[in-house]
């Protein structure tokens, strides 16, 4: 191949090394107004009344809206419309939108907000699982879900669980914590609106135009043909970005009222509370294994804290169950899922998206368990590995995996088995996989998720699609593939990219999907367009490979007339006959191993991490530079999650809201790592590309604490795993208690009745 | 504050010199090095993550040294050279830096690569021959959520060795 494979620099670095690339809040069109929102101080009140008026007396205030403006809810899920743009009858977390104030300054847009009167009645906040498992003290949080404060139940039981404990020769439960973290990106979230003759455009830093153009149409009353939704370059996402926000909707309504352009940037403190970050997981996990520790039978249980509002929480509450059997083949599996409302700001999809927390147990479940039986770890890991072209219990389609490639790279390159046991020094291994996209769409629908279309003309080459880059390098995959059919180099391909009014449908940056999925529709419209210039040139007696780009366009577009090809994208069939079988299935899954090497000072607590190797199973690097930058990243925010970034409240409010009190690391925390790509070219992905943006971060947590229990004897069964924890553990185990720190008990449940399922007929 | 219109604010006539260029700007007296740079003069190139000085994403140079031009007031500047990162090329020659990170892929969603280049441009002036600790400690207040560092590192390694 001539350019698929090559560490070709990314098709935008120019704009972005000069400064200039065009983030939402870059845009300045003439006239602009400036927006801030009002936000709830109070975790849990009702509204009794709302006075703009001193806000509307203020010089410079153009215009001022409330919830009744905006009265019309909304939610990226179908199941959980349940958000407001503004509230006005009940505030639910400390930043709960409430009124919004458009004004020629944003100072004074910024007073204005000052001199709206609010009056709330004040309730009872909910601030944790156990509190909001319990009966409202006064009224629950939302008026739907299950009893109390519980949003979501998820019962289901594949294969005969039963039967596999009971031929068990040791069965094992514990309990793990993930403690909630946000994404943290360096842009703050920002959207430019202006309504002209009777559309709405809007700017945004989001990572899927395509459901904010839903939001927008269902809130705004507008049909979706007169709104149009454009991604700015896009200043980090994470999963951030993938829910429609209340300032998008905001900054649009206020064009309209004012036919003026309309800014909103939100300050940092505001990106902490609008977060849709990483829940706080409570985890229970019972294992039945044989003596070689073959696993018989798992029972896991989670309970998601997902704060006030549905955000992606159900598909959260299930992907907290999902993946487990995609590593390690399981014969019979029990899942139980519980997401709870607390009075908190909305949890929602992080890299990894509900996996993180269930990888981060199962791993130091099965460390514990290799370990009871006195095996090594890697070795019951090993024997349990999921074999390529299976389907799991929960019918999940397993097609290429280079789970042992990856072992094998990040073992023989650290050296992990023939480790020097050294007190304060230790290594961790673990293992993950990752989607390559979500299997079905957010919304019911038979459509493509990604399509493409060529244009070529006197020589030049246009692709479009509706795809965002967010940095990743979404765009730069595209220019690849088109470049690779058409003989190009991918800085030829011009891009029309996340612009719902002149490219076709890509549902977004979210689930690992773009490669796989927009690559595979750009691989289809390229080779169509390939195809039709072949033909032409072979009808001139010459052959492709012959004549220039140019020569061929010309003759080509002489012979057919304009030249326009469109590839598409749907995923296959795969999801299970079962109800909750759309959250799970993918057309691909990712895979990766990793080695944690590490120190830590018994007397301090302090961890040093000194190098963390790191193997991923992508199917094919379409740009290798690409995809170790993305394992890389991975690698960073897994660590960070790891040891010390944590999204915790007081009394509703955030405890340390601002860049420097969060803690994330900088250069000087940042270990060595070495990064291998694994390639099993998966037969459905493009050029057998799968994902590599999000399964990289899963294996982190995990290898950290079995490194600090290979250092320090005591198991931090608790992310993050910080000084005092570590502290904490080693004066238990001085005292002869269990060498631990983390939770001691999962909450008593009122889950459902059971779902069964029949585990899928044997694959031959 | 409450129920207030909004004061008058004090404006003042200031000189900066930015990117080798004199501009005659009238501001508001409090307005910040960020805001004027951004708003006043249209160079959009230097981006904020904060606005209170914790994460390094606007950091331009003065007289050659980083600083953080959310922190900076323009009214004590004036006779200062002032660097963003539009005047980093020469022209439409990227500098080497510049160079190094779009060759090693160490700008990604490229909202802090503006921070970033302008303070390592002021470290290899002052240390064409940095370590990777050198390196490290430099940019060690400038957060980055994409790349995990790595890229970064090795990019300012490239330029410096190709400035020597």
């Amino acid at each position: 191949m001539r350019v698929v494979g090559k560490p070709l620099p990314k098709v935008d670095a120019a704009p972005k090394v000069t400064g200039r690339a065009m983030y939402a809040d870059d845009m300045l069109p003439a006239r602009t107004l400036h927006c801030r929102i009002l936000r709830s101080p109070h975790p849990h009140a009702r509204i009794v009344s709302i006075d703009t008026s001193g806000a509307r007396r203020i010089q410079g205030v153009v215009a001022v809206i409330t919830g009744a403006d905006l009265p019309v809810k909304f939610g990226i899920l179908p199941v959980t419309q349940d958000e407001r743009a503004l509230e006005h009858e009940k505030v639910r977390y400390v930043g709960d939108p409430i009124a919004a104030v458009a004004a020629t300054e944003e100072e004074i847009a910024a007073a204005a907000c000052d001199a709206i009167d609010v009056e709330y009645d004040v309730l009872q906040p909910v601030m944790s699982i156990d509190a909001a498992l319990e009966t409202p003290k006064d009224e629950r949080i939302q008026e739907y879900g299950g009893p109390n404060n519980v949003h979501k139940f998820v019962t289901l039981e594949f294969g005969d669980v039963e039967g596999g404990f009971a031929r068990a020769d040791h069965v094992r439960e514990d309990v793990f914590f993930y403690q909630g973290n946000t994404h943290l990106p360096m842009e703050q979230h920002s959207a430019v609106a202006t309504y002209i003759d009777g559309r709405v455009t809007l700017w945004s830093s989001t990572q899927v135009v395509h459901y904010v153009h839903r939001a927008l149409s269902k809130v705004l009353e507008l049909p979706m043909h007169r709104i149009r939704v454009i991604g700015a370059a896009h200043g980090g996402g994470f999963g951030g970005k993938t829910d429609p926000f209340a300032h998008e909707i905001i900054v649009a309504k206020l064009a309209m009222l004012t036919g003026r352009p309309v800014k909103c940037t939100l300050t940092r403190e505001e990106v902490f509370y609008a977060h849709r970050g990483r829940h706080p997981v409570l985890m229970w996990v019972r294992t039945g294994v044989t003596r070689d520790g073959r696993i018989a039978a798992m029972h896991f249980r989670s309970a998601l804290d997902g704060g006030a509002y549905g955000s992606y929480g159900v598909a959260s509450t299930f992907y907290t169950g999902a993946l487990q059997t995609v590593t390690y083949d399981i014969p019979a599996y029990r899942f139980e899922g519980c997401r709870v409302f607390t009075n908190k700001p909305p949890c929602g999809p992080k890299r990894g998206h509900g996996t993180p927390q269930p990888r981060f147990a199962l791993e130091l479940h099965l460390e514990k368990i290799a370990l009871d039986l006195g095996l090594e770890p890697v070795d019951v890991k090993r024997r349990n590995f999921v074999r390529p072209d299976t389907r799991t219990v929960n019918w999940l389609r397993v097609t290429s995996c280079g789970l042992p490639e990856c072992t094998d790279k990040v073992l023989a390159a650290s050296r992990f088995l023939e480790r020097k046991r050294t007190p304060g020094h230790g290594m961790g291994f673990a293992i993950s996989s990752y989607l390559s996209g979500a299997g079905t769409a957010i919304y019911w629908n038979d459509m493509p998720h990604s399509e493409v279309q060529i244009k070529v003309d006197r020589g030049g080459v246009t692709a479009y699609c509706g795809a965002m880059d967010i940095g990743q390098g979404s765009d730069s995959v595209l220019a690849t593939i088109v470049a690779e059919e058409l003989g190009l180099q991918p800085s030829d391909v011009r891009l029309v990219t996340a612009d719902t009014d002149t490219t076709p449908i890509d549902l977004g940056s979210y689930s690992s999907r773009v490669t796989f999925m927009a690559g595979n529709a750009a691989l289809e419209a390229a080779r169509k367009m390939r195809a039709l210039l072949v033909e032409a040139v072979e009808a001139s007696g010459r052959k492709y490979e012959e004549v220039s780009f140019e020569d061929a366009s010309v003759l080509a577009e002489a012979r057919f007339g304009t030249l326009a090809t469109a590839g598409s994208y749907t995923p296959p069939p795969i999801a299970g006959p079962y109800k909750g079988s759309g959250v799970g299935p993918s057309p691909a899954y990712s895979y990766s191993a990793c080695v944690v090497d590490l120190d830590v000072d018994a007397r301090t607590g302090l961890v040093h991490v000194n190098k963390v190797w790191i193997a991923h199973d992508v199917g094919r690097a379409i740009n290798p530079l690409l995809v170790e930058g993305q394992v890389e990243g991975s690698v960073y925010m897994g660590l960070g999650e790891a040891l010390m970034e944590e999204q915790v409240f007081r009394r509703g409010l955030h405890k340390w809201p601002s860049m420097l009190e969060y803690k994330s690391p900088t250069f000087l925390d940042m270990p060595d790592v070495e990064t291998f790509i694994v390639e099993t070219l998966d037969r459905e992905g493009p050029y057998g590309a799968k994902e590599a943006g999000q399964g990289p971060l899963l294996p982190v947590p995990p290898a950290v604490c079995a490194a600090v229990h290979d250092a320090l004897g005591v198991w931090i069964d608790e992310i993050p795993v910080t000084p005092e924890k570590i502290l904490e553990a080693l004066r238990r185990k001085e005292k002869g208690e269990p060498a631990r720190y983390g939770p001691h008990r999962f909450p008593s449940i009122p889950y459902p009745p059971t779902i069964k399922v029949d585990a899928p007929p044997p694959t031959t | 504050m409450k129920n207030e219109v909004l004061r008058d604010v004090e404006r003042v006539v200031l000189t900066l010199d930015v990117n080798g260029e004199t501009r005659q700007l009238l501001v508001p007296v409090h307005k910040t090095l960020l805001e004027v740079l951004r708003e006043d003069m249209q160079l959009t190139g230097t981006k904020h993550g904060c606005e209170l000085g914790e994460c390094g994403t606007c950091t331009v140079l003065i007289d050659g040294k980083p600083h953080l031009s959310c922190l900076a007031l323009p009214v004590q500047l004036e006779g200062r050279a002032i660097t963003t990162i539009e005047g980093m090329a020469a022209g439409s020659e990227l500098h080497p830096l510049q160079v190094a990170f779009a060759e090693l892929g160490a700008a990604q969603c490229g909202y802090c690569s503006p921070g970033i280049l302008l303070s390592a441009r002021s470290l290899l002036e002052e240390n064409p021959k940095p370590s990777r600790a050198d390196i490290q400690e430099a940019l060690a207040g400038n957060l980055c959520r994409c790349t995990g560092y790595t890229k970064i590192l090795q990019a300012v390694e490239l330029a410096a060795e190709r400035m020597r």
